[in-house]
Order: C-alpha cells, then sequence, then structure tokens
C-alpha cells in the first residue's frame, strides 16, 4: 500500500457526492465507505438506498447528505426499486422520451442484504437487471441496535446472541453472500473495505463498466457495534483483511483474483482482540474461528489457483 | 355516443387493452389468480411489439410495487395488477407510493384472504388497504373496468392529483366473464392521455432526495399535507370523466343511483354485484316498492357530499359488504356510511349485510330478501351489528 499512497490519492476525484455533515457515529466506517463509492461512483448515477444507518443519519428532512439522484423507500426492496428505475431507463431512452442513461446503483447494510432484502435481489440478479449492489456489511443491525444478523461471525456477541452460560453468542458461521451472487452467473462480484480505499475505488469503477448486475461487498466496521476504540477502524479493517477474516477479492468472468495476498495469515486473535463483541470467547473456541478462518482461505486461494 | 365497433371480450383482456392505448411504459407484475390475465395479456403485448414497455417478471408483488415506485419515480408511466393475497404482500409499498405521491396505476381482481385459501372474489383484500392513500374506484362490468383504467393513468398523472389509483374489478365475477366492450382509437386516446412529465424525476441534472426520513417535528405537518392533497382531487376526478365522457358518451360520477329519486329504502352496493341488485330493484318497483340504489363508485377520496346528498331523503339504507371487519361494528362499508351520516340532521335508519364473500353468488332473490328483511328490521327499531346473507347459520 505504501507505494500506492505517493501517487494514487492525485488519481482520486475531490468532488465529493456524499456532503459532510451526517450524524453517523463517531470513527464509523460505513460512512467512509459511502463517501469511497460516491467519489468513485461520480456524477451520473441514481441511487436507491435500503432503510438502515445510512438513511437514517444522511436524510433527517430537511437536509440531505446526497449530491446524486437518491431514493428510500423501505427496508427489503433497494433492489427492486433499482429494477423499476434501471427498466424505466432502458424504455424511456428507447422511446425518446429522455435522453441519458445514468448507472443506477442499489446501497443496503448487511441485513438489508443478506437477510430481508435477499429475494428481491436475487430476483433483480436472476433477471439480469443492470445495477450495481453495494452493501455495507457492518455485521450486525446496528441501526436498530446491534441485533445480530446472517452476517454476523461466529462468536459475536450481539444483543439478540448475547455470550451467556449457555453459549459463546452468534452460533453460526457468516453467510456467504459474494458465494450466492456467483450461483447467480453475474459477472462481476467484489469484496472491499474502506481501510483500502484505492482498491475499493477500483472496484466500484471496474463494477460500473460492466453491464448487468454487480456486487460489492464492503466490510464496515462499527466502533459502536464491535465495542473497540472509536479511532481503530482503519485497523479493524486491516486486521481484517490481514487475518483472513474478511479476505479482498474480486470475481469475474468466471475467474477469482485475490486483491491481497498474504504469505501468511495473521492470527485471528489479534483482530478478535481489541473488539468488546468478542471479548468473551475462550481460548479453543478462538481456536476454533482460526481453523475455520485457514479453511476458508484455503478455499478461495484454491478457486483464484483453479 | 358509442363509438367504435362493439366487441366481446374478457374484462381482463380489456384492461390489458387499456393499458396498451395508455402506452404504459412499465409493467411490473407478479401471476395471482384472479388477476393473471391481465399481465399474460400485457406480457404477449410485449412479446408481439404491440405494446412498446418494459415488462418486469418480478419475484414478488412486494417486489412488483417496489418496482413501479422506482418506474414511476423515474418518469414512466407505470402499471401493475393484482389481487388478494397479493395485494396484502404489497401493502407495506402501497403507502410508500401515494406518500411520494407517484403516479401508479394499478387494477385490483378482488379476492378473499386466506386462511382458509379462497381464489375467489370479495371485498377482504380492498377494505385491508382502505388507508394507504390511494385513490380507489369501483368498476361493475367489463366496459366500466375498460373506461376507468384509461381514466386512472390521466387522473393519476394530473399535476393537481399525482396519486396512485386502484382501479378495483370483482375477481372472477367480473375478472373472468366476457363483456361487451366499446374500445377507443388510439388517436382519440392519445388526445385524452397525452404525454406526461413527472415533476419530481429521479435525474442527476437535477439530484434530488426522494424518502428522506421525517422526525416527530415534521411528521405530523407531512401526513395532514397527504390528507389535504388528497381529499383535494375530488374537483379533478369528476373533470377527467366529463371529458371522457365527451369522448365517449359514457359518463361517471363518484357515487350512482338507479331508480333512487322517490325511493324510501336504498340498497347500498360497490363493484359488480351492483348488476344483480338493479334486477332486484326492478322486481321490487313493478310490485309498487319505492326501492333504489346507491353504488359508491369512488372509494377513496369518500365522496361524502355526493353520498349525503345521494341518501338523504331515504327512511332506510340497507348496506351490502363483501367483507368482515371481525369482531368490530358492522362490515367495513356500513361504518363508513354511519360515520358519514352520522353528524346529518336527518338520516336513513341503517342495516348492514355481510354476503358474497369467498365467490359465493348473491341472488336476485336474496337482495329481494335483504331489501324487505332489511327494512322491517329497521322499523322495528331492532340494532344488529351484522346480519349475513346467503351464509348457513
Amino acid at each position: 500500500m505504501e507505494s500506492f499512497s505517493v501517487f494514487v490519492p492525485k488519481l482520486v476525484p475531490k468532488k465529493d457526492y456524499f456532503a459532510p455533515g451526517h450524524r453517523a457515529c463517531i470513527g464509523c466506517a460505513e460512512a467512509l465507505a459511502v463517501r469511497q463509492v460516491t467519489k468513485a461512483l461520480g456524477r451520473n448515477v441514481i441511487v436507491s438506498n435500503a432503510t438502515g444507518c445510512m438513511e437514517v443519519v444522511s436524510t433527517p428532512f430537511p437536509t440531505t447528505n446526497w449530491r446524486m439522484p437518491w431514493i428510500h423507500t423501505l427496508f427489503e426492496n433497494a433492489s427492486a426499486v433499482a429494477s423499476g428505475i434501471d427498466s424505466a431507463l432502458k424504455v424511456l431512452n428507447k422511446k425518446g422520451f429522455i435522453n441519458k442513461r445514468p448507472k443506477v446503483v442499489a446501497m443496503g447494510g448487511d441485513g438489508a442484504t443478506l437477510d430481508i432484502g435477499l429475494q428481491s435481489l436475487s430476483g433483480a440478479w436472476e433477471r439480469g437487471q443492470d445495477f450495481l449492489y453495494v452493501c455495507y456489511d457492518n455485521e450486525a443491525y446496528m441501526n436498530t441496535g446491534i441485533q445480530r444478523s446472517s452476517a454476523t461471525p461466529f462468536g459475536a456477541s450481539t444483543t439478540t446472541s448475547p455470550a451467556g452460560k449457555l453459549g459463546p453468542g452468534q452460533t453460526r458461521p457468516k453467510k456467504d453472500l459474494p458465494a450466492i451472487a456467483v450461483a447467480h452467473n453475474i459477472p462481476y462480484v467484489a469484496t472491499a473495505c474502506p481501510s483500502y480505499p484505492f482498491d475499493l475505488m477500483d472496484k466500484v469503477k471496474r463494477a460500473m463498466a460492466i453491464p448487468g448486475p454487480t456486487y460489492i461487498q464492503v466490510l464496515s466496521p462499527c466502533p459502536t457495534g464491535w465495542r473497540y476504540p472509536v479511532d481503530l477502524s482503519i485497523r479493524m479493517g486491516r486486521l481484517a483483511v490481514e487475518t483472513g477474516a474478511f479476505p479482498l477479492y474480486e470475481y469475474e468472468n468466471g475467474k477469482y483474483k485475490l486483491s491481497f495476498d498474504f504469505p501468511k495469515l495473521r492470527p485471528i486473535r489479534d483482530y478478535l482482540a481489541p473488539q468488546g463483541r468478542f471479548r468473551h470467547l475462550r481460548d479453543a473456541e478462538v481456536d476454533q474461528i482460526q481453523e475455520n478462518i485457514i479453511r476458508e482461505w484455503q478455499k478461495l486461494k484454491d478457486k483464484v489457483e483453479a | 355516443m358509442m363509438t367504435g365497433k362493439r366487441i366481446g371480450m374478457e374484462s381482463s383482456l380489456g384492461i390489458a387493452e387499456a393499458v396498451k392505448l395508455a402506452n404504459a411504459d412499465v409493467v411490473a407484475a407478479y401471476p395471482i389468480t384472479p388477476q393473471t390475465h391481465i399481465v399474460e395479456r400485457l406480457a404477449e403485448l410485449v412479446a408481439n411489439g404491440e405494446l412498446d414497455a418494459a415488462y418486469i417478471p418480478v419475484e414478488s408483488e412486494h417486489s412488483a410495487m417496489s418496482a413501479c415506485l422506482g418506474s414511476a419515480a423515474t418518469g414512466a408511466r407505470t402499471f401493475t395488477a393484482t389481487a388478494g393475497q397479493g395485494l396484502e404482500l404489497m401493502h407495506e409499498v402501497l403507502y410508500v407510493a401515494s406518500s411520494m405521491r407517484l403516479p401508479i396505476v394499478m387494477a385490483v381482481a378482488n379476492r378473499a384472504l386466506s386462511s382458509p385459501l379462497n381464489v375467489w372474489g370479495d371485498h377482504s383484500d380492498v377494505m385491508a388497504v382502505r388507508d394507504t392513500g390511494w385513490i380507489q374506484m369501483f368498476a361493475e362490468n367489463g366496459q366500466q373496468v375498460f373506461d376507468l383504467t384509461l381514466c386512472a393513468f390521466r387522473i393519476a398523472e394530473d399535476p393537481e392529483v399525482l396519486f396512485p389509483v386502484m382501479v378495483h374489478l370483482d375477481g372472477f365475477h367480473l375478472s373472468h366473464v366476457v363483456e361487451p366492450f366499446y374500445l377507443m382509437e388510439q388517436d382519440v386516446v392519445d388526445k385524452f392521455l397525452p404525454r406526461f412529465r413527472f415533476p419530481l424525476a429521479l435525474d442527476p441534472d437535477k439530484p434530488l432526495t426522494a424518502g428522506a426520513f421525517f422526525p416527530p417535528g415534521v411528521y405530523g405537518e407531512a401526513r395532514r399535507a397527504q390528507d389535504d392533497a388528497l381529499r383535494s382531487v375530488r374537483p379533478v376526478i369528476s373533470r377527467t370523466w366529463r371529458e371522457f365522457e365527451e369522448i365517449s358518451g359514457r359518463s361517471y360520477k363518484p357515487v350512482e343511483t338507479y331508480r333512487a329519486d322517490d325511493a324510501r329504502v336504498l340498497l347500498l352496493t360497490m363493484g359488480s354485484f351492483s348488476e344483480t341488485a338493479m334486477l332486484a330493484i326492478d322486481q321490487l318497483r313493478e310490485r309498487g316498492q319505492q326501492v333504489g340504489l346507491v353504488r359508491i363508485r369512488l372509494w377513496r377520496p369518500f365522496p361524502f357530499t355526493e353520498f349525503r346528498q345521494a341518501v338523504g331523503n331515504a327512511e332506510t339504507l340497507v348496506v351490502l359488504d363483501r367483507a368482515i371487519s371481525y369482531g368490530g361494528p358492522t362490515g367495513p362499508v356500513c361504518a363508513e356510511v354511519k360515520a358519514a351520516l352520522y353528524s346529518e340532521p336527518k338520516r336513513p335508519r341503517i342495516v348492514s349485510y355481510v354476503g358474497g364473500l369467498g365467490g359465493r353468488d348473491i341472488l336476485v332473490s336474496e337482495f329481494v330478501e335483504m331489501i324487505e328483511k332489511g327494512t322491517a328490521l329497521a322499523e322495528s327499531g331492532v340494532e344488529e351489528e351484522l346480519l349475513t346473507i346467503g351464509v348457513r347459520v
């Protein structure tokens, strides 16, 4: 990354489409991710946003942070709304009623994407609707007070998967939505993290250039929900990637590519230790998480090398 | 003046014909009985190039209405159709469509609700979406379905309106029945329904935030403004129907009556059963009884003035509901009617009947029975919250 930082910032657009002044928590990596994503998107887009943290912190009437056409309707339907926009743009252009084709982008948190909105997202993918979906994954329902979602990793304590005498918190592994996206045979799938801003923005631009459904899942560390100090968000994203807890990769036209490879993964303990949501874990459980990560990392490497 | 050739056609296909003549841009729909023939026909028209529209075969009704939100917000003329469970699955999305002032047109082939499963017609689905903020109107026959669908686009898109519109037709009893139609020429429709421009379209050249969240300090004002706006559209609806009469010769009013002028007893119905009720009125008139029929065509916004005028001189009003308000006061339509008349110095005695549930017919003889028994009951002064007709008790 060091070599990038010398010259890449000059290539990043100065213009922001997500204006300052939003009401996200201090240290929110999701707001940072939105800023990076919208920078990469540029002005010629229409955004369909699911209900969640980002909608709430950015649009208390009569204020808005969005310098692009933006629509929020409900929690589970951002993909269906985006489908309507996509189809309307196609037909209005074809009939000559308008003469512009902005790119359509849908956004939602992990609850809106992996849980309640998965059906409408799957439907849009299957129909081949032309839009980019960005999931800001902070691994729980943070907006409503840190309840578990299917993106919550094994062992995390949340308000609806609390660690207790009988269990370690979340008892199931994180749902692998990128794999489900790949199974829909869509042309482009990627994972990203605002701790790697140039990689994230490159992926957004790549997805924008590809017609048809594209999907990017952005790990968005959340100091409020993960319970770590607010100045550690960038570090938490780095640790998630370096430990293999959230590998960054791309899938395009049947081929996987690792965005950041490591000869040896950092021990998962480095990532878990600063986070209050994992504080209760015993050595045996940490060992289990470590084993799972190494196994999943190897599976991903096998896909990359296949 | 009935223009054009008279043809026979299923009512569902008549709606598709109206949507084609309206040159809809986007149709997003999910199959559900008894609405399927409408969207099947539209898919066929799109596949054959007879309707230049995008057809989005969504994976649920929730997504159907959500896709309609996106489409209408982009400025496309947008249509969908549903029924029963489908309308219920759309429920939360319906509120968004009206609050965001999106001029979507939807045909609802009215159907009963589960459980137990029943795919046939009644008004349980309509009554459940009464307060969603949509303009809602009822058709009684195939021609009306066609006419009201065309008018619905014009009303929804009127700059003084900008509300979504539901056109209700009874499932099977109307949706699947072959009816006589006078269709219209494309150039006549084009003049009546010119290309519209949605003033709040999503556009990168004019970015806007649609669907912001409203804290307690502004939410109430938004709700009040929406209600004021919906109440104020009644003159536009009447004006549109008058203009439609000029090109079609067919007239529509928010409240319509049949042999009601000197009637002492009035029967109130909505939807296709009204035509059967008319036969009952004719029979009783032949026997010299002063009875008549009132039909509410415009269900939302409720036409208070017209309704009070229509029933003001009657002594008894017998109301037929095709839905039950479980544990509530009378059938849902009757409760509304009572509320609308409560403050009137002179008002009829009101009797509430529920019948025709889940596709069961109401015979002419049963309408006669409702009127006669209802009148006797009203005159006796006994108040019953709910009577059923044609139901084994």
